[in-house]
């Protein structure tokens, strides 16, 4: 603290106070400060012999966190130096944040494009297994796409309206008397079931079919979507609850006074006004089971081939291929050349070809769930109320 | 078109609590009527009363009679979505569909009931009930647009223009002006004078000089104290009300002395 606390600043000296913007310095003087933290983790990192671009950037930014605010507390006083030091720990933690999920885009970007875009462009999505054996340079996944975008549609259609229904129940009906205390019920049970582990959504599905048929060997693809349903109700039911309770108490009064009765006040002005939300709610939980695995795995199994038929048979989906794919490990190659024993037709044998298919169905995945995002975000863009002249 | 309304020992209660006791009182058709009264006597709830809206809040309900043209509206067997046809109501905030162009906001007393009706009446009816609430010149160039784009008076005329196109008997408003700025609350005044020819007007207000302005008569609430019941005190004409009141309390709120 300097002479200015003891006596009484005068205007002039408040505007020219060490916290001002003429103490302030420009950008480069951190730039410099940090190119200096950097050459000294350098430095330190050569002493110790072992140099890394990660191990510069971790120690260059803790060196950085000092020595940029020792220099800024000196040249441009106590407050701008809480400021920049506040500056590069929001930074840092926002560079933290991104880590792990630009790893992960980049990991499965890199390692599965390679199988997506050779041997034969996008064959990798119009073939399915049939007849791929071993290390043969081939197949595809087109029967795990459809499976899984059709086990995934039955889970939708199933959740989505008991959720949205159970949400329209809690936020409209259920605000009094005994209801209230059922609403009240109905919450509890809701949450209880977000919490259910999804292997035992996996074998109530099972329980419940084999109940149904007696028969301890079926596996379709609607005991999948029955299973995903299991995980997908209570994510539905509540985040529509939340983008319903947004609908302000005046719209429906606006709609009673025009004597609209309460069943079309529910459906032309609370569920119009929330569809935005809706939308983004329902996209969430898809993606929330889309890529569940273990339940798929005991209710659909596996198959290499194309079955688009969600009443009969098993199914192949992305999430048990990939599982599949990658514990088988390895291909044996004991010849350059292989052939498919029904068509004849002579393939290159890769070793790597199963870790090669796993990464690309993982990268279909993520395309898949982003495509779905991005179709919610336009169905948002297009219904979410308007405010512009 | 406009009718008279008969309110006898109507009582209004919350869950338990009785809010308002005992109102007997005649609203007399083709007039204006003001409800003044301190914060919290009922004088609001009284008017959600008039058309059944009180019921929307869990829990409320309402004993009594409340008599339109002779029918009971609390009668077994009414359906309060048909008193809420010929009962409009314009709430304190300005409260437009903000799914809904403008043109959409006023037919929507026709569109959310699912009603059809052809292209030519619609305009029709826009146009008159935009007229009716004094906001057709300005928005006749752009009906399309959404009803949020309005600044807050042109939406609460908006809303207005609204409850007068599914063609009501009597028209509520609660506190209609109390967000609203100086021009467009005399904008939404000099409404409510041409309004009277056509509808039986209810209207609650903070503002004694908006009452003293708008209405043939007034009438005042008051309340006894917290958790108390709110009652209506004195109702006659506004200008006897307003120099000559037969009650002390009003005189004493009127005056400024209390509330």
């Amino acid at each position: 603290m300097s002479t200015t606390t003891t006596s009484k600043p005068t205007h002039s000296e408040l505007l020219t106070g060490s916290a001002t913007a003429e103490n302030r310095l420009p950008g480069w003087h951190m730039l410099l400060t940090a190119l200096a933290a950097v050459l000294l983790a350098v430095l330190v990192l050569a002493l110790f012999g072992s140099v890394s671009i990660g191990g510069v950037l971790v120690l260059g930014y803790g060196l950085h966190l000092v020595i940029g605010y020792l220099y800024s507390r000196v040249r441009e006083g106590r407050r701008w130096a809480a400021d920049r030091l506040v500056t590069m720990l929001v930074y840092g933690a926002f560079a933290v944040a991104m880590i792990p999920l630009i790893s992960l885009l980049w990991e499965v970007l890199h390692r599965g494009i390679v199988r997506i875009i050779g041997p034969i462009p996008l064959q990798f999505w119009t073939m399915d297994m049939a007849g791929v054996i071993g290390g043969m340079d081939t197949g595809g996944i087109s029967h795990a796409i459809v499976g899984t975008l059709l086990i995934t549609l039955g889970a939708s259609l199933i959740s989505v309206p008991i959720g949205l229904f159970t949400s329209i129940f809690l936020v409209e009906y259920a605000r009094y008397g005994a209801l209230k205390v059922l609403g009240r019920g109905v919450t509890f049970l809701v949450d209880v079931m977000t919490g259910i582990p999804s292997i035992v959504a996996g074998l109530f599905g099972l329980a419940l079919f084999i109940t149904i048929t007696n028969d301890p060997g079926i596996r379709i693809g609607l005991m999948g979507s029955v299973a995903l349903s299991v995980l997908m109700i209570p994510t539905v039911v509540r985040s529509s609850e939340e983008m319903l309770r947004l609908v302000p108490m005046e719209l429906r009064e606006a709609a009673y006074g025009l004597g609209v009765p309460k069943w079309l006040t529910i459906v032309r002005v609370v569920l119009r006004t929330a569809i935005a939300g809706l939308t983004t709610s329902v996209t969430l939980a898809v993606a929330r089971v889309i890529g569940e695995t273990a339940p798929l795995l005991l209710t659909v199994g596996a198959l290499p081939l194309m079955n688009a038929n969600l009443f009969e048979g098993r199914m192949q989906t992305l999430p048990t291929f990939i599982n599949s794919q990658y514990r088988s490990g390895n291909a044996v190659c004991n010849s350059d050349v292989m052939t498919n024993p029904i068509t004849q037709i002579d393939y290159a044998c890769s070793t790597t070809i199963n870790y090669d298919r796993a990464w690309a169905a993982a990268l279909t995945l993520i395309l898949i769930v982003m495509l779905l995002n991005v179709i919610a975000r336009l169905v948002s863009y297009y219904f979410s109320p308007k405010l512009g002249r | 078109m406009a009718q008279a309304i008969n309110v006898e020992d109507l009582n209004i209660y919350y869950s338990e609590f009785l809010a308002v006791e005992n109102v007997n009182v005649t609203i007399q058709p083709r007039s204006v009527t003001a409800l003044i009264g301190p914060s919290g006597c009922g004088k609001s709830t009284f008017l959600r009363t008039l058309n059944r809206m009180h019921e929307v809040i869990p829990g409320a309900y309402a004993t009594g009679s409340v008599e339109i043209e002779g029918a009971n509206i609390y009668g077994s067997g009414v359906d309060p979505v048909n008193v809420r046809r010929r009962v409009g109501m314009v709430f304190q905030k300005p409260n437009p569909f903000p799914t809904m162009s403008i043109r959409d906001n006023v037919l929507a007393g026709v569109k959310l009931n699912n009603q059809r009706i052809s292209r030519s009446t619609a305009d029709e009816l826009v146009e008159s009930s935009l007229r009716g609430a004094n906001l057709w010149e300005e928005v006749k160039d752009r009906l399309d647009k959404p009803g949020m784009g309005l600044s807050g008076g042109q939406q609460q005329r908006l809303c207005i223009a609204r409850a007068i196109a599914v063609k009501p008997e009597v028209i509520l408003m609660d506190e209609p002006c109390s967000a609203l700025d100086p021009i467009s609350t005399l904008a939404i005044e000099d409404l409510i004078h041409e309004m009277k020819q056509d509808f039986t007007i209810v209207i609650v207000t903070h503002n004694m000089q908006q009452a003293s302005r708008v209405s043939d008569r007034t009438g005042f609430f008051n309340i006894a104290g917290t958790g108390k019941p709110g009652h209506l005190i004195e109702i006659d004409e506004t200008e006897k009300m307003f120099t000559n009141p037969e009650n002390k309390q009003t005189e004493d709120y009127i005056s400024g002395r209390f509330g």
